[in-house]
């Protein structure tokens, strides 16, 4: 691959839905709520062949030439198809196993409208939408009949759904620039409240001035967007087209909110990709993309965007020719990219009727790497990005790397970012159990839990991908800090690193710290420091003392924490006698033998502590009369 | 004491009679005994005297040898004063005479009469300034030896002139106590985030002004981190925090020098400025000249740039090495980058701290006045001295009480094993020392009718609260 061709950083897939090409006999229609391309020959007389994206199995059926099909789409889940002949009426087909399989027809309630199309919004309720308004039914395939749930009489110039909303937006008024959204869910219709798209210039006539062409709805970082392609400014001052997008919430007015500028003219096709907005140039065949999460020029309501990277084309596309097994030694054609036979579907769809290919747009990250050349800037573009992990670790790798290293402001920047995000996770995801635990969330339905997406980073990510390669061993992370500091003798600064609590406080750091101590005396007290705060490494302390032939301060400590009727009388012994200190072997013995009396009545040892040997050591040194008499009442 | 006598009483403190430096090899024959003498305070002091006593020391050290070999004699007491030697090189003498405190009284016919106190003079702490002054001539000059190398007796006899001419004056012995003994350094608490926070300004500093060798950092006057190694950070931070900082308190208070500099086009309003170099950026004319450290003096010997630049209470200590001489423009530079940062961090700091302060509820003064010493880090806490000034270290306490911590530092001095010892001082005072491992904690306690089970148990719970994170034995 050359270096020019690394720069594509859009890409058609690879996995194209291929269906026959539109000609005089064969029609193609696109329902953007299955994503299904229909192939209707000859009215479907014979054939309709249905294909998505996902499904690799199509469906094909026949069905009566009654005219010419104008729309045809299958409700939720494949089971009722509805096929629009006719400028009043829809005929239904049913697809389920155990309902009559004859077609039935609904006209249109309202008097002499003519119906612009339909949309499913689930697997029974449909809507039509006239020139007058529209019309919700309910379909009973059962008995072969609709019922009207709800109606709404308003001038029609033209409508658009975004099946993954639910929202139907209709263009009204003579300009056709006052959108009213519809919002469908479980047998309601809601309004919303309608809103006026700001046309460039004062219209002279009073002929429809909005194009449906020129609008797009999609949905951008979980909220519905009304995208709107104005091919002049506003502002006399920049002549490029530019998009404004309106967010159009399910509650409370639409707002304009980003305006994003092309800086150039003709002919622009929309789509969504992973939260960004795609705008491809025919003219120039080539495409931009806007993240709307970036920093822009925000003038106090909106926020101005220019385009994240430069204009680049999307990656050429050779067609596979997978045609029937004869002819295997066919290469693979290329396609023509930016065709004007291409149809672009929202979010992510372009559609070659011409050629018969749908293809989903996609984003690849890697190159995206070398053209955006502020790290910081790139991390946010990187962190909203679905599959972003692996590229935003390679970054970090790279701006660590000896060739290619960053200055220290960046990469801070960077890796403080990762945090931010990281740290959002973790107090999402504390919050979700504490309500959980506490019981709250019955009262809260809206409670989900945090979702993980790759954006969020761990240590061990961290670990495997980019400090992994500054050491030969695996290590943890505290480990490799601490190993790298004593490799190059920055005993002091491991000291005052520990002193403000840098390094987490763990038993196996203690215990690196103890072996570091022949080497770097302070260790010993640092390890013994947070074998204390630990709190639950009592023993080892004891040890630590012991080994150390610090046997009274073993005993204080252990008594201070309220522990000295459970210890090993033996082991204090032993390390008593190994100090070979009389007195201090004098000390201990009498505690024990007190610690016996006490517990037992009785200042001798028991057979089972075995400590005959010291005993013996006891009287041989003070005298049999120096052992403790038993207290007799 | 008697009180009726008091009126007529005057008391003296201790003083220093006279300090001298000399090297025996450099005057061997007789009639060169001059030779030696390397400095001698008062100057003033008639030759032949000079020479006498330095004669008298050099007599005193070499008999006193025959008795300990590996440990030449420290100290020698007399009635009127104290002497104390110090050999910090090989073959060079440093001698400070202190006179004893003394009463001045009136005898019944009226006559005065001085009566010195010849036991008031703790020989440790006195060992510790005279050490110091070595230390401190050393940061800012190198060894004595280094001298020699660059120019011979004469250029070492000028260097000690223009140092401890000036030094001298602030010595202050009548305030000197077990602090001085310690040398120990006040760290400034910190969380773990804002502490990384700092470690990260430095770190990017040191990358962008590209010519740093070392860094430290203080907030406070105290410190939170240091590039130097331990040694060689004590002696600094002695400098700055007894003689730097409280030399430019005076102008901040008054509100002079008001260092925001708005008239500066582009540039981010700060508080930062420059504590040595340049006063005024603006002056095309501007000397960039600051001082001269000497560290790592064992090894590697480092000769570098001491740079002082402070925004608000935080200070920022940047070395460079000597052999690179900041411009004008460097220091530009510098206070560009460092003074915004320098001055966002300041806050962030103060904020922090204050957070901190209110969570561990620690805002209520400890009812405990207590010395605190760490031999491992130098950490040290005092609830007894007031804000340390140029001139004079306050304690809130009786220098009869300070003597006692001292005498319980000497015990524990001798003992290799963890001890404690509780004394009971007159006027109600308890006075209790604690060793453990490396640590000391002097606590003094004003509680009239403690017993000393009460008393014990009473640092116990002064453990509990201010020693809680750290292994310290009860």
């Amino acid at each position: 691959m050359s270096e020019e061709e690394e720069d594509y950083y859009l890409e058609l897939c690879e996995r194209p839905v291929h269906f026959e090409k539109a000609n005089p006999v064969n029609c193609v229609f696109f329902d953007e709520a299955n994503k299904q391309v229909f192939a209707v020959r000859s009215g479907g007389a014979t054939g309709v062949v249905v294909k998505g994206p996902e499904d690799r199995s199509p469906i094909s059926f026949r069905m009566e030439d009654k005219g010419e099909v104008k729309c045809i789409k299958f409700s939720l889940g494949n089971k009722i198809l509805a096929v629009q002949r006719t400028a009043k009426t829809v005929d239904f087909l049913n697809f389920l196993p155990d309902c009559p399989h004859l077609e039935y027809t609904q006209e249109c309630k309202t008097k002499n409208a003519n119906i612009l199309g339909f949309c499913w919004t689930s697997s029974t309720e449909i809507v039509f939408i006239t020139d007058q308004g529209i019309e919700f039914y309910q379909v009973l395939p059962e008995k072969r009949s609709l019922k009207l749930l709800k109606s709404q009489n308003i001038n029609v110039n033209w409508y658009m759904y975004c099946p993954e909303s639910s929202v139907i937006l209709l263009s009204t008024t003579v300009l056709g620039n006052v959108l009213q959204p519809f919002y469908f869910r479980a047998g309601t219709m809601s309004k919303l409240s309608k809103f006026e798209i700001e046309l460039p210039a004062a219209p002279k006539s009073t002929k429809l001035s909005l194009s449906e062409r020129d609008i797009a709805m999609a949905t951008i970082y979980g909220q519905l967007h009304v995208l709107f392609l104005r091919h002049h400014s506003r502002t006399s001052n920049s002549a490029g087209a530019e998009v404004v997008l309106y967010h159009l919430p399910r509650e409370g007015v639409c707002k304009k909110t980003h305006i994003l500028k092309l800086n150039r003219t003709g002919k622009f096709a929309l789509n969504v990709v992973d939260n960004l907005v795609v705008v491809h140039h025919q003219d120039t065949e080539t495409s931009v993309i806007f993240d709307i999460k970036l920093r822009g020029e925000f003038d106090g309501t909106i926020t101005l965007h220019h385009p994240v990277l430069p204009a680049r084309s999307i990656q050429p596309y050779q067609i596979p020719m997978a045609g029937p097994a004869s002819v295997t030694s066919q290469s693979p054609v290329p396609c023509k990219l930016y065709s004007s036979s291409w149809i672009v579907f929202q979010p992510d769809i372009i559609i070659s009727a011409s050629q018969g290919y749908l293809w989903t747009l996609q984003v690849k990250l890697q190159p995206v790497v070398n053209l955006l050349l502020d790290k910081g800037r790139l991390m946010d573009f990187l962190l909203q990005r679905r599959d972003c992990k692996m590229v935003i670790l390679s970054v970090c790798s790279q701006m660590l790397s000896e060739s290619d290293r960053g200055t220290l402001p960046v990469i801070a920047t960077v890796f403080d970012k990762l945090n931010h995000e990281y740290k959002k996770y973790l107090e999402a995801e504390q919050n979700y159990t504490m309500v959980v635990e506490t019981g709250q969330s019955r009262s809260n339905p809206l409670l989900k839990r945090p979702v993980r997406t790759q954006a969020v980073i761990d240590q061990s990510d961290m670990y495997t991908h980019v400090l992994s390669v500054f050491t030969e061993k695996k290590h943890y992370l505290h480990e490799l800090v601490i190993k790298t500091l004593v490799q190059h003798n920055l005993f002091y600064m491991l000291h005052q690193f520990l002193q403000y609590h840098v390094l987490s406080d763990s038993k196996p750091l203690a215990c690196l710290l103890l072996s570091l101590e022949s080497i770097y005396p302070p260790a010993h007290q640092l390890s013994l420091d947070m074998l204390k705060r630990l709190s639950t490494a009592n023993d080892e302390i004891v040890e630590v003392l012991l080994s150390k032939h610090q046997v009274l301060a073993a005993l204080r400590f252990i008594r201070g924490i309220g522990g000295h009727d459970n210890i090993s009388a033996r082991k204090f012994l032993d390390a008593a006698k190994q100090t070979e200190d009389n007195m201090l072997f004098y000390t201990i013995f009498r505690f024990f033998e007190q610690r016996n009396q006490r517990l037992r009545g009785n200042p001798n040892f028991t057979p089972g502590e075995h400590c005959d040997e010291h005993v013996a050591f006891f009287k041989q040194v003070f005298g049999d009369q120096a052992l403790m008499k038993p207290t007799t009442f | 004491m008697a009180a009726a006598g008091a009126a007529q009483e005057k008391q003296f403190p201790p003083a220093l009679l006279s300090f001298f430096i000399y090297n025996p090899r450099f005057g061997p024959r007789e009639g060169e005994e001059e030779k030696k003498i390397l400095f001698y305070h008062p100057n003033e002091v008639e030759k032949n005297e000079k020479i006498r006593n330095v004669g008298l020391c050099e007599a005193i050290v070499q008999f006193t040898r025959t008795f300990s070999p590996s440990k030449p004699a420290k100290s020698l007491h007399t009635q009127k004063n104290r002497q104390f030697f110090n050999e910090p090189e090989e073959n060079f003498w440093m001698v400070m005479v202190v006179r004893n405190p003394m009463i001045e009284k009136h005898s019944k016919d009226g006559k005065p009469i001085v009566e010195y106190q010849e036991e008031e003079l703790l020989d440790k702490v006195y060992s510790s300034v005279l050490q110091q002054c070595y230390s401190m001539y050393k940061l800012f000059n190198g060894t004595f030896l280094k001298a020699m190398e660059d120019g011979g007796v004469k250029v070492l006899k000028e260097r000690l002139e223009k140092f401890f001419h000036r030094y001298l004056q602030t010595l202050h012995l009548q305030s000197c106590d077990l602090l001085d003994i310690f040398g120990g350094i006040s760290f400034f608490p910190l969380d773990k985030m804002t502490y990384l926070k700092i470690q990260s300004f430095i770190n990017k500093m040191e990358e962008s002004l590209n010519i740093v060798k070392y860094t430290a950092f203080l907030y406070n006057d105290q410190l939170i981190w240091s590039g130097l190694e331990q040694d060689d950070m004590r002696i600094l931070y002695k400098y700055l925090t007894t003689s730097l900082f409280p030399r430019h308190i005076e102008p901040e208070l008054a509100g002079r020098d008001s260092p925001i500099r708005a008239e500066m086009p582009g540039n981010l309003q700060h508080y930062g400025r420059f504590l040595t170099g340049p006063l005024n950026l603006n002056d095309p004319e501007a000397k960039c000249r600051f001082p001269k450290i000497f560290v790592n003096t064992d090894d590697t010997y480092e000769e570098l740039h001491l740079i002082v630049y402070k925004a608000m209470s935080a200070a920022v200590c940047f070395m460079i090495d000597a052999s690179m001489q900041p411009s004008l423009d460097f220091c530009r530079r510098l206070d560009s980058i460092v003074g915004p940062q320098l001055t966002v961090l300041a806050s962030d700091i103060c904020e922090q701290y204050n957070i901190n302060k209110r969570i561990s509820g620690s805002e209520k003064e400890p009812q405990f006045k207590f010395i605190y010493f760490n031999h491992m880090n130098l950490a040290e806490k005092s609830t007894i001295h007031m804000r340390k000034t140029p001139s004079i270290s306050l304690t809130s306490v009786h220098p009869d009480l300070m003597k006692i911590l001292g005498d319980i530092n000497s015990d524990f001095t001798r003992m290799d094993e963890d001890e404690e010892i509780i004394v009971k001082a007159m006027s109600d005072y308890w006075v209790v020392g604690k060793k453990s491992d490396q640590r000391e904690l002097y606590v003094i306690l004003n509680q009239k009718n403690a017993n000393l089970i009460e008393v014990n148990e009473e640092v116990k719970k002064l453990c509990a609260t201010q020693f809680n994170n750290i292994f310290f034995l009860d």
